[in-house]
């Protein structure tokens, strides 16, 4: 089943801020091997992941059909432990690929103060599964 | 923390082997339980070759690389295409190896040019990672 087209332009917002504990960055930094105690870079996603989860319920579409095509970071200043997090995701882009869709993303992740941290952009491809 | 680059710095070359239980420890940390990164059945469902890495996982291997190579140095930017999937065996692990030159330097930032690949096979489309330097 196709994604509807008229998604492009809203904006789905994680459902609840995230806060930076030691423990969080610690699991995650020991789960990826990160050296060193500052934030690893891809931390982010745990955001970003939870803004496209709130865009994936609210549009019925099943986690197991989406692959992730491509991420990229651009980083305002490093997270730190302490930092109050909220994601908003915006669908910026939608195409259809031999019965796939590609939907384009960017996800602003942003702090207590209202400040940008981190703006994510992905790209999910999503397989409709007719077959 | 910041390390000195010059253009066509050669970094050492970062081999990580990847298998399920760092799949199933990765899901955990990040929240994202895709089944197609626990579950044969699912993922073939879908038309995978079979379980594949979290492409996160892979650009996470490619962040712990730059924070080695770099010591640590503030990054910037980073990104890629997930263009070739890292199927995961259930026995064992696969082996991606991700390589990279100093690209360029210029106004306090390091571009890195980036390989990365398993099997071979690259993995990665465009990987890209700024730092300053």
């Amino acid at each position: 089943m196709p994604v509807d087209p008229s998604l492009v332009g809203r904006e789905f917002p994680a459902p609840a801020p995230l806060t930076v504990t030691q423990e969080r960055v610690g699991a995650f930094a020991a789960a990826v091997g990160h050296p060193g105690d500052d934030v690893p870079p891809t931390f982010p996603i745990v955001l970003a992941f939870d803004a496209m989860m709130a865009f994936l319920d609210a549009e019925e579409i099943d986690l197991h059909r989406i692959v992730h095509g491509e991420q990229r970071f651009a980083y305002d200043r490093p997270i730190a432990v302490g930092d109050e997090l909220t994601a908003t995701l915006t669908v910026t882009g939608l195409r259809q690929i031999g019965g796939a869709d590609i939907i384009a993303t960017a996800s602003a992740i942003t702090d207590a103060a209202g400040a940008v941290v981190c703006t994510g952009k992905a790209t999910l491809v999503h397989s409709g599964g007719a077959a | 923390m910041s390390a000195t680059f010059a253009v066509g710095d050669v970094l050492e070359p970062r081999t990580f082997t990847v298998t399920r239980a760092d799949l199933v420890a990765y899901a955990e940390a990040s929240g994202d339980h895709n089944p197609i990164h626990q579950d044969e059945a699912v993922a073939t469902s879908v038309g995978l070759p079979g379980v594949i890495a979290h492409g996160m996982y892979t650009l996470a291997l490619v962040g712990r690389a730059v924070a080695e190579w770099t010591d640590g140095a503030e990054v910037v930017d980073l990104g890629a295409k997930f263009t070739s999937p890292v199927v995961v065996p259930a026995e064992g692990g696969a082996e991606v190896v991700v390589a990279g030159t100093v690209k360029s330097v210029a106004d306090g930032l390091a571009t890195l040019a980036l390989e990365v690949t398993c099997d071979g096979t690259k993995v990665l489309g465009m990987p890209k990672a700024v730092v300053r330097a």
